[in-house]
């Protein structure tokens, strides 16, 4: 289980951007790893590093032990990279485009006829790429990225652009990516995703990764408050706010959200009022954790 | 070289169902043949019109020379019914119509064009004269040889056809190369083809491939409805054009890769590639012979490949020159696609930004 990608002080700037800022971490064989930022973080340009697109103005990038940078020819055949989904040739049916990327990789078309069953496509195979939905085009685009088997998978924000329902139909296969010892590298700006898809997350602001662990261990080590909210009749705002242990109490929407750091003594107070209606109650997140590395709101 | 084998055959599955593509690089230019090859035969058409009601042997059976001749001055239709054929006389459609009764000869006319009237009603009764004078069994003494200066026109198809083919050539060829290169790096294919185990010269020698086979299928559709439908002829080393062709094609996708290169949009490639076709194809006499051109306007068509194109299909397919005369243009335009090519690998760019 060791490391297959190692990253040493990476820095790119972009005139006086400095998109990456010296940046750092590795990455085990099998593991599902995010780095998770607002737009303009510097996931991509990081992640195409690492992939060998860009060249890096300082620092180290190894892939399974070797450079990326220049196009390195033996790496090739063992990364796949997913770029946007419309990276297809025009005018293709689905087949016909997983054959043609199974191809070039050298690889049997029955290889990808089996991907396109992994990805819950059989039905679309003779479809032309442009009738496919977003979603659609999604899974054939990781089908193609797939199909030659590589070690390592990258897939840079994978479900930019799809609407929730479809985003979540993508998570199931996204999290299977990695259970045959495949590593997976992914981006995202969606909170949620990377706390249910990935083993470990960088958090990633301005072009510096400002914590990197385990989901729960990134939310663990929070002295967060914990959010209970009830339907908004069960109690009113004065009495909410005066309980003991509620630190701030507000409506959301039809509900009332209360803010505590000790979540037991609230919830007996509001079973003894009877006021258990629609409870929800919502640890600390990792919107949480981005609030308070950097002081500021999470804006995807 | 697998790999070349497998982006040809997307490259081309992409081309030939491309509804608009095919539009514009072969039915386009058909349509420009009907066009001219249509006006400039009607213009010189000094043929009249016949239409032969049931058997006419008198005419049919005209001995070899004037069956010639009679068939350069007559379009001759075949009919079965009288009426319907006078009504035709009537209002135009055809000039005269023609019967035989025994040694009787009818010919039915109008004289709604009194030009048409005096030609139809003169060339007919100098055939029955020359039938007569064959029947009587003496040798004439005065004799007459028809000879139709205006036929020339018809041959307008021979300059036409050449120089149509150069500019559908150069169309698909420039716009291919464009297109392909500015939408695959739009949608980054060409990015993930950078991921994957291909090289470059596997991605442009696709690209040739696939032009080069359209370049083909175009010829053979233009020269084969020229042939068949306007009575195109070609001459003797007609066959150095396919290599003149293939050298054309590598120079306009020169041009076309170097209008993908410097534009970001599709859009952008596309406009820059019409603004070099279509004055190229005009200043290098695609539409207009240019032997006709002004001497200023054929001085600034040598600095466009598509002129060596024409000039070498014209000199090879219909004046009849020997397969020697396609080998400067050949060297000009294979020298255009280094120059040029080599400007356009400077200019390029994997990346949009
Ligand atoms: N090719 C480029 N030229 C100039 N600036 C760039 C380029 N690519 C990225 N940047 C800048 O670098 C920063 C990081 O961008 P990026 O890596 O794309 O962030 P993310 O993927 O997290 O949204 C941004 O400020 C972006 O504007
Ligand atoms: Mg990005």
């Amino acid at each position: 289980m060791g490391a297959v990608i190692q990253v040493q002080d990476l820095k790119k700037t972009y005139g006086s951007v400095h998109a990456v800022d010296g940046v750092s971490f590795e990455v085990n064989q099998g593991e599902l790893f995010g780095i998770l930022g607002p737009n303009g973080a510097g996931k991509t340009t990081t992640l195409e590093i690492i992939e060998g697109l860009r060249e890096a103005d300082g620092g180290t990038v190894e892939l399974l032990g070797e450079r990326p940078w220049p196009r390195n020819s033996r790496l090739l055949p063992r990364i796949g990279v997913q770029l946007q989904a419309s990276a297809f040739f025009e005018r293709l049916t689905a087949r016909e485009q997983i054959h043609t990327f199974a191809s070039l990789y050298g690889v049997p078309a029955r290889r990808g006829d089996e991907m396109l069953e992994q990805v819950a496509l059989t039905d679309k195979v003779d479809t032309r790429t442009e009738k496919l939905s977003g979603g659609q085009m999604q899974r054939l685009s990781i089908a193609c990225t797939l199909v030659h088997d590589p070690e390592i998978v990258f897939l840079d924000e994978p479900t930019a652009a799809l609407d929730p329902q479809a985003r979540r139909n993508l998570w199931d296969l996204l999290g299977t990516l990695n259970d045959s010892g495949r590593t997976v590298i992914l981006t995202t700006h969606y909170m949620d995703e990377a706390e249910v898809l990935c083993d470990r997350v960088a958090i990633m602001d301005h072009g510096k990764i400002l914590d990197l662990d385990t989901p729960t261990a990134l939310t663990r080590g929070l002295d967060a408050a914990t959010h209970i909210s009830v339907t908004a009749d069960s109690l009113d705002l004065e009495v909410a706010s005066a309980l003991a242990g509620v630190e701030d109490a507000a409506y959301d929407g039809d509900s009332l959200v209360l803010s505590t750091r000790r979540p037991a003594p609230v919830l007996a107070a509001l079973a003894e009022r009877d006021a258990l209606d629609g409870l929800q109650v919502r640890g600390a997140t990792l919107e949480d954790v981005f609030l308070t590395l950097t002081g500021r709101e999470y804006r995807a | 070289m697998t790999s070349m084998a497998t982006l040809s055959l997307a490259m081309w599955r992409g081309f030939i169902r491309d509804k608009m593509a095919l539009f514009f690089i072969i039915l386009f230019p058909l349509m420009f043949l009907f066009l001219f090859g249509g006006i400039f035969s009607d213009q010189g058409q000094s043929r009249s019109t016949l239409v032969e009601v049931g058997e006419v042997p008198l005419l049919s059976e005209l001995p070899g020379g004037a069956k010639e001749a009679f068939e350069d001055a007559f379009d001759v239709q075949k009919s079965a019914d009288l009426d319907a054929a006078i009504d035709e006389v009537r209002s135009g459609d055809v000039d005269a119509a023609v019967e035989q009764h025994g040694d009787d000869l009818v010919l039915h006319f109008s004289r709604a064009d009194q030009v048409k009237a005096a030609t139809v009603l003169g060339t007919v009764s100098s055939f029955v004269d020359g039938a007569n004078v064959a029947a009587s069994g003496q040798p004439p003494t005065y004799t007459l040889t028809p000879d139709q200066v205006e036929d020339d026109s018809l041959e307008s198809i021979q300059y036409l056809a050449p120089g149509l083919l150069g500019w559908a050539i150069a169309m698909s060829a420039t716009f291919g190369a464009a297109l392909t290169l500015v939408q695959w790096r739009t949608t980054k294919l060409l990015r993930r083809l950078r991921l994957a185990p291909v090289s470059t010269g596997a991605i442009v020698a696709a690209r040739v491939f696939v032009s080069l086979a359209i370049a083909a299928v175009q010829m053979v559709i233009f020269v084969g409805i020229a042939m068949a439908v306007f009575d195109l002829k070609l001459t003797d080393a007609w066959w150095m054009s396919v290599p003149l062709v293939a050298a054309g094609t590598l120079s306009f996708m020169a041009i076309g890769l170097l209008a993908g290169s410097v534009s970001k949009t599709a859009e952008g490639a596309s406009g820059i590639a019409n603004l070099i076709v279509l004055p190229m194809a005009f200043l290098s006499g695609s539409f207009i012979p240019l032997d006709v051109a002004p001497g200023w306007l054929q001085t600034v068509s040598t600095v466009f490949p598509l002129r060596y194109l024409n000039e070498g299909m014209l000199d090879v397919m219909v004046r009849g020159e020997g397969p020697a005369a396609a080998a400067v243009p050949i060297a000009v335009l294979l020298a255009f696609t280094l120059v040029i090519g080599a400007i356009a690998t400077w200019m390029f760019r994997w990346e949009a930004d």
